[in-house]
């Protein structure tokens, strides 16, 4: 099939998507508040005299954005089993891969709004300056995200037709999430921090390998999920 | 326009398809008649290229964009209103879904609500309209009367109609004799699998096959 | 049946000779300078720690020729596989600290060895539990092979990621380029252990192996019986 057809097919997969998830509104609201309530839960239970809040703030960011993205995951093919709708995609005419793109794009598009929400907080509850870093923190958040919620996304293709399908997903993605949020995390630290550029450099370039090595398994493997 | 040879299927130890072959040519509407689990359901899928089968070969002519489906289940979006849905099916097939369809199928009051609002006869009025929105030269069917009130069955049968007469294939399973027969031009009985029967209707009527399915399957 | 005797007898034959590497470790291998006695955990440890991960590189190659062959043989195999990686995975994550106790004085530390045992672990588990979670077999095989191919490809980012944090753990020493630094006797009575371990791998895939096909026979029966 034709790249041209293949994007446009995934767009209009991540269009659909994006637009029930806009008439709903549930999901994207119950996650943001989740994401409020994590921030504030660190908050109170953090003792500033121990830790700093630069030290601090990396790993409660990425806890806090990797609890997020898994619920988030998990809707992602429920609404597809509703009344078979993913049936109706695999009979259309269009490439597996474009139905896996657009889950794809669509699972970024919801992370990424969370994220937009908890950078702010976290920049307000733990008074760290974000602003002066904010285009390479950008580009660390960016590609991590896009390495774990591209596997993810396959995982959650598989889990939802399981039995314990929220139990499963979490625990099948967390050592996937590992190598990229370890990254994220310590390149993180080192922006807040205030150290030079170069310093995070190598992070992002390995966030960029696990992102490239994981997206094309993804589109490979995800036919065989749903092809009987 | 439709051809199955010698299609085999286990699901595990359970045996869906047993060396089923025949072909459908236009004009042609087969109906397959079976009690539950004797494979019906998965005879479609095959057809269809939803299940790729162990054993054998399934082709329609024209691939997935010649093939229209309607299920158990609307495949529809709950959240997105009639229009929306069809608009986006249509776009995986490259087309716009035609303005007169809605009208046929007396959906045109309804098109801006959103199909959870909708009653069940309604929702499958709309997945009859999903099915149809690229004009499929390959109709598949299954048990696509159940759940449809009166309406929608009269303007179902009316569309079948319409669409046999234009020279396209259709494949219809249920295990409601009563219902599949009038529009049958071909009828098939399947048991574990097989098809025990295989013949044109020949004018015979629901109550005739009807006995003549009870034999078989007993 | 055939296969599950021959499995059984190739466990038993690496158990004794199991044994049979211990009593020369204890009474015919040097004892090591610095580390004492705790050192002989180490014919253990690392030929189990080697077979944890070559069994996962199996279980991930056995899911790509699946996904091209469709043969229950392979998917059968790799889920043999993940379980005996399991073990030995276990194996390592016990061995670990009781040579850690004595020698770091901690059971546990965030060091890269460790934790990348422990994330490898982690995903034999989550392989397991998918397999149990789906029932309709074809639908287990194809799950199972892609999360197996994912997870053969993870094995080297989570070297990359575990090798950035500080370390106290004793370098490789065996597989080093240049001559080996360990005494020759060590050396054999490691690789000897090492072919132990080997042959015990093959034992328990064998008869993980036949136990699965023999309960999919059973299975069969049972549904023809139902029907």
């Amino acid at each position: 099939m034709r790249s041209p057809d293949l994007l446009r097919h995934a767009w209009a997969v991540a269009a659909k998507d994006l637009l029930v998830e806009f008439r709903s509104r549930t999901a994207i609201l119950s996650v943001a508040v989740f994401v409020v309530l994590v921030l504030v839960v660190f908050n109170s239970a953090r003792d500033p005299t121990a830790v700093s809040n630069v030290d601090l703030a990396p790993s409660i960011l990425w806890v806090t954005f990797t609890f997020a993205a898994i619920l988030a995951l998990n809707r992602a093919f429920q609404i597809e089993l509703e009344n078979q709708a993913l049936e109706g995609l695999l009979l259309a005419p269009i490439d597996r891969s474009s139905i896996y793109l657009g889950k794809l794009i669509a699972n970024l598009v919801f992370v990424a709004t969370i994220e937009l929400i908890g950078v702010p907080l976290l920049a307000l509850f733990f008074n760290v300056q974000v602003l002066p870093f904010l285009l390479p923190l950008i580009a660390v958040i960016a590609l991590a995200t896009v390495g774990f919620v591209a596997v993810g996304t396959l995982f959650s293709a598989m889990t939802v037709r399981t039995r314990f399908a929220e139990l499963l997903l979490p625990v099948l993605l967390l050592p996937f999430m590992i190598p990229p949020l370890s990254w994220a995390v310590l390149a993180t630290g080192r922006l807040l921090a205030g150290r030079p550029l170069s310093e995070t450099l190598g992070w992002l370039n390995m966030l960029a390998v696990y992102d490239f090595v994981f997206v094309v398994l993804a589109v490979l493997l995800f036919p065989a999920t749903v092809n009987e | 326009m439709l051809r199955a040879e010698a299609l085999r299927h286990s699901f595990g130890a359970v045996r869906a398809l047993d060396d089923v072959s025949f072909s459908v040519q236009p004009g042609q509407t087969l109906a397959v008649f079976g009690p539950n689990g004797a494979g019906k359901t998965t005879l479609l899928k095959v057809l269809a290229g939803l299940i790729q089968p162990q054993r054998g070969r399934a082709q329609v002519d024209g691939g997935r964009r010649a093939i229209g489906w309607i299920g158990h289940q609307p495949q529809l979006y709950a959240q997105l209103t009639v229009r929306e849905n069809l608009r986006f099916w249509a776009s995986l097939y490259d087309v716009t879904p035609p303005g007169e369809l809605l009208a046929r199928l007396g959906l045109e009051e309804h098109a801006d609500r959103p199909v959870r609002a909708l009653s069940r006869g309604l929702v499958q009025r709309v997945a009859i309209a999903r099915a149809l929105t690229h004009d499929p030269t390959v109709l598949l069917l299954d048990e696509p009367f159940t759940g449809l009130d009166r309406v929608a069955a009269e303007a179902l049968s009316r569309l079948l109609g319409q669409h046999t007469a234009a020279g396209r294939a259709t494949v219809l399973v249920t295990h409601n004799v009563e219902e599949g027969t009038g529009l049958a031009t071909d009828v098939a009985f399947m048991r574990a699998g097989r098809f025990v029967h295989f013949a044109p209707r020949a004018g015979r009527g629901p109550e005739q096959v009807g006995e003549e399915y009870r034999d078989a399957i007993a | 049946m055939k296969m599950l005797r021959v499995g059984r007898w190739i466990t038993a034959i690496g158990l004794v000779l199991l044994a049979g590497i211990y009593v020369r470790a204890l009474a015919y291998t040097p004892i090591e300078a610095s580390q004492g006695l705790a050192q002989k955990i180490f014919y253990l440890h690392v030929p189990a720690a080697i077979w944890a991960e070559s069994a996962m590189i199996l279980v991930g190659l056995a899911s790509i020729f699946y996904l091209f062959t469709k043969d229950p043989r392979l998917d059968r195999f790799a889920a043999a596989s993940a379980e005996v990686g399991a073990v030995f995975c276990a194996v390592v994550l016990t061995t670990g600290p009781i040579w850690g106790k004595p020698i770091w004085g901690t059971w546990w530390t965030w060091d890269a060895r460790l934790t990348f045992t422990l994330f490898l672990f982690l995903l034999y588990v989550g392989y397991l539990l998918l397999r149990s979670a789906v029932t309709e077999p074809a639908t287990r095989a194809r799950f199972a092979a892609v999360l197996g191919i994912c997870g053969m490809c993870e094995v080297p980012f989570i070297h990359l990621s575990v090798y950035m944090f500080p370390t106290l753990h004793p370098m490789p020493i065996v597989l080093q380029p240049g001559r080996p630094k360990l005494p020759g006797s060590m050396l054999e009575t490691w690789a000897l252990s090492l072919g132990v371990f080997t042959l015990l791998y093959v034992g328990f895939v064998v008869q993980r192996y036949a136990l699965s096909y023999l309960r999919e026979q059973l299975e069969a029966a049972g549904e023809v019986g139902h029907a």
